[in-house]
């Protein structure tokens, strides 16, 4: 296993490459830049300016230094948790940002992540916490009322998209009603319709998942066997069936987690929340180069990351599967 | 019987016996007619597709506006009522869905072709060279794409030629896996060896034999792909980045709902109830298809 995992690690070292290269070349191979927008500098100015961005050097040089700044330089893990701070514990410099000249990319990371990942760590637990009793009692009851009920709650909740699901709960639950406010991010209940509409499609999806892989191990030869020895249906369907019918969802778990990193960019514009997402999107549109290859970087090392331990999970549940 | 047979022709009755037999298709088709869900979700897309390609021709204008109306709520002059400016929301919902399901039709299309060549090929050359472009496959997969395409929006305009191929260039993985583990199947059949007997190309092998026997799984997730593209353009167009004025779509449409939607909620729920519906009912006629057709989920 841990073969595998080092393999898949090493794997990841090209795709990251790529992703900086793309990234980086994209950005410098179209027209405008991040100062087009701004009101006219003086000459001097724009000197200074190109100077403190290292704009003059040749493009060659600006990527390769780049990629420098970008290579881990030490391991130092536990350094993170006093406040995400990549270059404290990896030695990795995005650098200063274009549209903040005053602060750098680190900082912003430092400051907005934790924010998209509260609210995505929320978001997943929503999707579990009602995709999984909803798409387990739909297998359990398969065929009747209870079973329709389920399903079409499910179907609901794929075909309502995030940016219809938010605005229309803001409308009910806090315009009308007033149990939530409209927007921020300050108290626990702020959290509550964010999570809630992010998490609604992916809870539809992992009770459409768990059904299914109920339904096919809860016909299997060793339930029935479990029946037959005299297991009651709780212990069926906690003890015998649960592993079995949860890989679908584990190994749909991946894509998910990418889904909830990039589905945080509408719901943090919706609810006004100052997380990384809203922060990638403005950036884009400031061609703010060292933000967007930061917050890239960052987002395809989150699910680079993530998939590999699915992967991993996945294996470990399900010894069918071998590590190759 | 040649059960193993995959191919769309009926099998032929053995000389003598009087059979009426059903082709795949015919089956299929039979079989869905019996799915209420499938065909409410086919017969909701039509209407609503007719509605679009043709209703704007006889509702007002979507450009027209009237500002000393203002924005006002459903009636009888305006059935879905009219927006800040005055205009019809129907007709705007009319032309909105032309865009949208335009988008929806082209980069799925888009995506077919690149995702039923790179499959077919992959899995018809077999060997070193499958197990590289699926590699690629895997990889492309684990990448943030929809960052791809927001950044490709930013930068080089928001042009819709553009929306359509990123989408598409997007949403092709998944089939490309399909086709492939379909292909895989196929090609050890003994009619593919015919064809080689013949002495036929690969080309010819690959395009004329054996992708016309994976139609029945391209259909369905092709049906499926549909609404995951709409969504995708919807998304975008909800962020500023899709489909800009005065063309107006779905997404563009919800998201000046969501702006106004305190003192004006028609702008928000009738846009984002019509969005919702065609998605659900390309879902169901999607699920309808692949029950018809007894395609196996298979995620390969």
């Amino acid at each position: 296993m841990l073969r595998y995992i080092g393999r898949r690690l090493l794997e990841s070292i090209p795709v990251m490459f790529i992703i900086i290269t793309g990234t980086f070349f994209m950005q410098r191979f179209v027209p405008g830049g991040p100062f087009t927008a701004e009101k006219a500098v003086t000459p001097e100015v724009e000197r200074n300016l190109e100077a403190y961005y290292h704009l003059n050097d040749p493009l060659w040089k600006q990527y390769a230094d780049y990629l420098w700044d970008l290579t881990p330089k030490r391991f130092h893990p536990l350094a993170l948790a006093g406040g995400f701070d990549l270059k404290e514990a990896f030695g990795i410099d995005f650098r200063p940002s274009f549209k903040y000249p005053n602060r750098t990319v680190n900082e912003i990371i430092a400051e907005k992540l934790p924010v998209s990942l509260e609210l995505g760590m929320l978001s997943l637990g929503v999707a579990l916490a009602v995709g999984l009793p909803l798409g387990i009692l739909a297998a359990v009851k398969r065929n009747s009322w209870i079973d329709y009920v389920c399903s079409s709650v499910a179907m609901t909740g794929i075909c309502v998209p995030t940016f219809v699901l938010g605005p229309l709960l803001v409308l009910g639950f806090a315009i009308h009603l007033g149990w939530f406010n409209a927007s921020g991010w300050y108290g626990p209940i702020d959290r509550v319709l964010p999570s809630v509409t992010l998490g609604s499609v992916y809870a539809a999806y992992i009770a459409r998942l768990a059904r299914g892989g109920f339904l096919e191990v809860l016909g299997q030869d060793y339930i029935r066997t479990a029946r037959a020895k005299g297991a009651g249906e709780t212990r069926v369907i906690f003890r015998h069936a649960m592993r079995g019918g949860l890989l679908p969802v584990v190994s749909f778990l991946g894509p998910a987690v990418a889904g909830i990193l990039t589905g945080s960019f509408v719901i943090e514009t919706i609810f006004q929340i100052p997380g990384l997402g809203r922060e990638f999107v403005n950036s884009a549109f400031n061609r703010d180069y060292t933000l967007i290859l930061g917050t890239v970087i960052l987002y395809a090392g989150f699910i680079i990351a993530l998939n590999l331990v699915v992967d991993v999970v996945q294996v470990w549940m399900n010894p069918k599967l071998k590590f190759e | 019987m040649t059960a193993s047979h995959p191919s769309p022709e009926p099998a032929a009755p053995p000389p003598g016996e009087i059979e009426v037999g059903h082709s795949l298709w015919s089956g299929a088709w039979h079989r869905l007619r019996q799915n209420r869900l499938a065909v409410f979700g086919g017969a909701t897309v039509g209407i609503l597709a007719v509605l679009c390609a043709i209703g704007p021709i006889f509702a007002q204008s979507y450009e027209d506006q009237n500002l000393d109306l203002g924005a006002s709520p459903p009636g009888a002059a305006h059935w879905l009522g009219t927006d800040t400016l005055g205009r019809d929301l129907f007709a705007r919902l009319l032309y909105g869905g032309r865009i949208s399901l335009m988008v929806g039709l082209v980069a799925t299309f888009v995506a077919l072709i690149i995702g039923v060549s790179y499959g077919a090929i992959a899995g018809y050359i077999g060997g070193k060279a499958d197990a590289m472009m699926m590699r690629i496959v895997d990889i492309l997969y684990a990448l943030p794409f929809t960052i791809f395409v927001i950044l490709l929006m930013v930068f080089f305009g928001r042009n819709i030629f553009l929306l359509f191929f990123a989408i598409g260039a997007v949403e092709w993985l998944t089939m490309a896996r399909i086709v492939r583990g379909q292909v895989l199947s196929i090609k050890k059949m003994e009619f593919i060896e015919a064809a080689r007997a013949l002495g036929f190309g690969r080309r010819r092998i690959i395009f004329r034999h054996i992708i016309p026997n994976v139609l029945g799984p391209i259909i369905v997730y092709t049906t499926l792909t549909i609404p995951a593209v709409m969504l995708l353009e919807a998304f975008l167009s909800f962020l500023g980045l899709g489909v800009q004025p005065p063309m107006s779509s779905w997404g563009a449409l919800i998201k000046d709902g969501a702006d106004k939607m305190e003192e004006f909620w028609w702008l928000l729920v009738f846009p984002g109830g019509i969005f919702s519906l065609t998605l659900f009912s390309l879902n169901f006629l999607g699920d309808g298809l692949r029950d018809a057709l007894d395609v196996r989920a298979s995620k390969d």
